[in-house]
């Protein structure tokens, strides 16, 4: 036991010495909860192509929904960047002093190097004939979707049906109400998170049609024949956006080889691998290279829609908005 | 006669349904694929740091909260003294609270903005996301163990062996190690093992304060439902095992010290 104990210690030691000198070649990128392989795939990329004699580098990966990830940085998680998958969540930490003001302007694409946007995932051979959001609204379509609340991928969902319909009906939001609630009222399971609502369309098999990121729904159908991916004509713009947590990265001396990572994304190695994960990329030779995984579609800004996320947010997810008047009908 | 056999029929039914298959399930899934699998699985870097960051913070915690929980039923039962029910009640305080509201406190507390974590901010010390963080949790949600187990049998023991033992002529310490030692050892195995089961399984609690850096500050539990939600179901079963049979060994010790201790006064 005396002996355990001793181990443990020294092993605790070494955890709390380690940093101390390994610091200017250890930089952790605090991400998103499923993008997990995506950058197992990036990290090695990028550590090959740096050059000799700029000395060793180890990338941490840290994994978790975006929001509760940005609220563990402002606590103080020694993050050097942010690969998130909401706006909302860097913008905290440009709010808090940790991200430049001007975060969406220090890379390019609105800081976003790569995107994707709502689409269905349907049972084989589409037998409810799901194409288009009209769909969705439609009487025994059963719809499966993370609850907007609490899930970043379920406020897309909402806010792309929702964009969908103002367009459809010329803006008359009456009938774009009409249509949102009937589009809820078809909801069967209301998940808390984007793995959690696909763990109920799949293995619990409930649902006609799931509606996440084509990125998701492609990875999946991509390697079952059960289901099949279906782009509607029309979706929102989703960005993934980064940033160097400048506060944070400036003290650990780590700022530089940050950056330097994030603009690796932009490259066309970069926007291979992020391509090769079914998100849309940027670099034009890389999009040619995969125009036959992702069909054309007109794609909605929330700040045309909405006005901005900030705005989004207050009218439509804050306790007492339009989500809760909908769902009360 | 017939209501006896319907009790036994229903306990049995319960424990199989409710204990049994749940955890037959976990093996069975953890080695559908073949042993080598498994071993694959349980021996990839990220699975393996986060057994070791386990066992490393039951290896603090437990030991630490033998010393605490001692002291503690110690004093509550010995002596009086102005606060000793609040005292007792503040001890049990984490059975009452949930694991996550408990992981929140210490994040307000010891995080870079709270009192104490602000304060060690400036010399380079920090509490949460990592390593000290989970111990410190851990602490927390596994207090109220060896002293729930110690104190009661402390109480019923009483005095009075210690006091013959101290006018006989012995020190105290050989009163503690020769009187009062032999009286509680099985309490004090039973609430150490139920300490070591709660460390090594707790989840909500260290789920604020990890930072869920992987091969860093993941423990087994998070990395176990983090391979879950990676559609790593064989990985994520195969950690579970090793989480199971961890809890096993305790049982088995808890057993085996039985056997060899028959302890006079035993609560159990």
């Amino acid at each position: 036991m005396l002996r355990q104990f001793a181990t443990a210690i020294t092993i605790v030691g070494g955890t709390f010495a380690a940093p101390a000198h390994a610091q200017n070649t250890e930089i952790l990128n605090v991400s998103y909860d499923i993008a997990r392989e995506l950058y197992a795939a990036i990290n090695p990329a990028y550590i090959e192509q740096r050059g000799e004699g700029e000395g060793e580098l180890t990338i941490n990966q840290s994994h978790a929904g975006s929001s509760k990830q940005a609220r563990a940085i402002l606590q103080g998680l020694q993050a050097d960047l942010v690969t998130f998958n909401q706006v909302l969540d860097v913008q905290v930490l440009a709010d808090n002093g940790f991200v430049a003001e001007n975060w969406q302007e220090q890379f390019p694409n609105n800081a976003s190097p790569y995107y994707s946007l709502p689409a269905f995932m349907v049972r084989e051979g589409n037998p409810k004939e799901i194409d288009g959001w009209d769909d969705l609204a439609r009487d025994g379509v059963s719809v499966i979707f993370p609850n907007p609340k609490t899930s970043g991928n379920g406020r897309y969902t909402y806010l792309a049906a929702w964009a969908w319909a103002m367009n459809e009906f010329g803006g008359d939001e009456t009938k774009v109400r009409d249509y949102m609630t009937k589009v809820l009222n078809n909801v069967e399971v209301f998940d808390t998170g984007g793995r959690g609502a696909t763990t109920t369309f799949t293995e619990r098999g409930i649902g006609d049609v799931l509606v996440t990121f084509e990125a998701e729904a492609l990875n999946i159908a991509g390697e079952n024949d059960d289901y099949a991916t279906v782009v509607p004509p029309q979706s929102l713009l989703a960005e993934f956006p980064v940033a160097v947590v400048e506060k944070v990265a400036s003290q650990r001396g780590t700022e530089e080889i940050a950056r330097d990572y994030l603009d690796f994304l932009y490259t066309p190695k970069g926007q291979e691998i992020l391509a090769s994960f079914n998100n849309r990329v940027h670099d034009e030779a890389v999009v040619k290279a995969n125009a036959d995984r992702f069909p054309e579609v007109e794609l909605y800004k929330v700040e045309d829609v909405f006005g901005s996320w900030e705005d989004a947010q207050e009218t439509h997810f804050a306790s007492g908005g339009v989500l809760d008047e909908l769902q009360r009908q | 006669m017939k209501a006896k056999h319907l009790l036994i029929a229903l306990a049995v039914l319960f424990a199989l349904v409710v204990i049994v298959l749940p955890v037959a399930v976990i093996f069975q899934r953890a080695f559908a694929e073949g042993f080598a699998v498994w071993l694959a699985a349980v021996s990839e870097p990220e699975t393996r740091s986060a057994i070791v960051l386990t066992v490393v913070t039951a290896l603090i915690v437990v030991p630490v909260n033998i010393v605490f929980g001692l002291c503690a039923a110690w004093a509550i039962a010995r002596f009086k003294f102005p606060g000793r029910r609040a005292l007792l009640v503040v001890i049990e305080l984490p059975f009452a609270i949930s694991p996550i509201v408990a992981g929140l406190c210490f994040l307000l507390v010891y995080g870079a903005y709270g009192p104490v974590g602000g304060a060690l901010q400036p010399y380079g010390i920090q509490l949460m996301f990592n390593l000290a963080g989970i111990v410190l949790v851990s602490l927390f949600v596994t207090c109220p163990f060896v002293v729930r187990e110690v104190l009661p049998v402390l109480s019923v023991s009483g005095e009075d062996e210690e006091r013959a033992a101290l006018t006989l002529g012995a020190s105290g310490w050989q009163m503690f190690r020769l009187v009062t030692v032999p009286n509680i050892t099985w309490a004090l195995v039973y609430g150490a093992i139920l300490a070591t089961a709660r460390a090594i399984g707790e989840f909500g609690a260290v789920s604020v304060v990890s930072g869920a850096i992987r091969g860093q500050t993941m423990t087994l539990p998070l990395q176990i439902e983090l391979l879950y939600n990676d559609y790593n179901t064989t990985g994520a079963f195969a950690a579970a095992t090793v989480l199971a049979l961890l809890a096993l060994v305790t049982l088995v010790l808890r057993g085996l010290i039985a056997l060899t201790h028959p302890v006079r006064g035993a609560a159990q």
